[in-house]
């Protein structure tokens, strides 16, 4: 029969393998910026500055800019 | 394979995230809308000129609000997630599921609660049109002040732990990351922009439950990508002990 490596139970506390940084970066740049332009959609276009001309997306999102605590108008 | 760790991660972040923004978008919609509503009713009955609806209220306090509220929802949860695979294994000894709640938490604190001590949130008819420009660049310089703050106070604690301990250590970068926002809140420009006879228990009510929202949001998100975080990284003894233990089975 094979050894098993012993489980962790439940109980004991297992510090998690570290991921490489190397592993991350790349997911981090690309889905962290465009994280990033989403959030700036949602709170501040056509506020502020505009990508888009008009009032559209503001107006679309108006009730979530308020709730969400971003500076609306 | 640990960039598939990292990929499955995100995407477990963002579907999290989105699940926690639907709880978030009933908070909105049952606490938040009645204070929006009656901000606008003060905001009309207190001005003459009557401005054209580009998108009418019903939409705005649905689609309008779900649309807002999802996206925050996924965006942020995808950040969190990325912000996870950098914290596991490197914050202490938690578990899987405790580290994502220790990230959600510190997350509402840093996005937002801390930004929101000297830039709350406003309802409809409070704030100047005029200095749009001027309260968007102070409100998100003050919520990447505080995230960056957070980030070097976990650093600074990291690095104190072997001499003082963990608790002190903790102590210490906790009291760091307090005085440096402290002075932040001092030396910031102070924004008040709250119309006269503007009902006072309507702001206090409205920045409850803009609260109540984020407060849903990032403890939702905590419990739910913890589970799957859990799962995905520590899969079940008993699971998969069953299945290695009957290889011939089938």
């Amino acid at each position: 029969m094979a050894q098993h490596v012993a489980q962790p139970t439940a109980t004991t506390p297992v510090v998690p393998a570290k991921l490489p940084l190397k592993a991350i970066a790349p997911w981090a740049v690309f889905f962290g910026i465009l994280m990033l332009i989403l959030l700036y959609f949602v709170g501040a276009e056509q506020g502020a500055t505009s990508v888009f001309s008009g009032t559209d997306v503001h107006e679309w999102v108006h009730d979530a800019r308020h709730l969400l605590g971003f500076p609306c108008h | 394979m640990n960039s598939a760790t990292v990929r499955n991660l995100l995407v477990r972040g963002m579907l999290a995230g989105l699940a926690a923004g639907v709880l978030a978008l009933v908070v909105a919609y049952l606490l938040g809308e009645p204070n929006v509503d009656k901000a606008i009713g003060f905001e009309e009955s207190h001005s003459h000129e009557h401005e054209m609806e580009v998108v009418s209220r019903s939409l705005q306090s649905t689609a309008g609000l779900a649309t807002g509220v999802l996206v925050y929802g996924v965006a942020f949860g995808g950040i969190a997630a990325l912000a996870y695979c950098f914290a596991l294994g490197r914050v202490g000894r938690f578990s899987p599921r405790a580290t994502a709640l220790l990230l959600s938490g510190c997350a509402l604190l840093a996005v937002y609660v801390v930004p929101f001590l000297k830039y709350p949130a406003n309802p409809p008819s409070v704030g100047d049109p005029d200095t749009i420009g001027k309260r968007t660049t102070l409100y998100f310089l003050m919520m990447v002040l505080s995230v960056l703050l957070a980030i070097a106070a976990t650093l600074l604690g990291k690095r104190l732990a072997p001499g003082l301990g963990t608790w002190w250590a903790t102590v210490v970068a906790v009291a760091a990351f307090a005085v440096v926002i402290g002075l932040a809140y001092a030396f910031l420009p102070v924004v008040n922009e709250v119309p006269e006879h503007f009902p006072a228990t309507l702001l206090w009510r409205f920045r409850l439950s803009a609260l109540a929202i984020q407060a849903v949001l990032w403890g939702g998100f905590g419990l739910l990508f913890g589970e799957l975080a859990e799962r995905q990284l520590n899969p079940k003894p008993a699971g998969a002990a069953s299945g290695r233990a009957v290889p011939a089975a089938h």
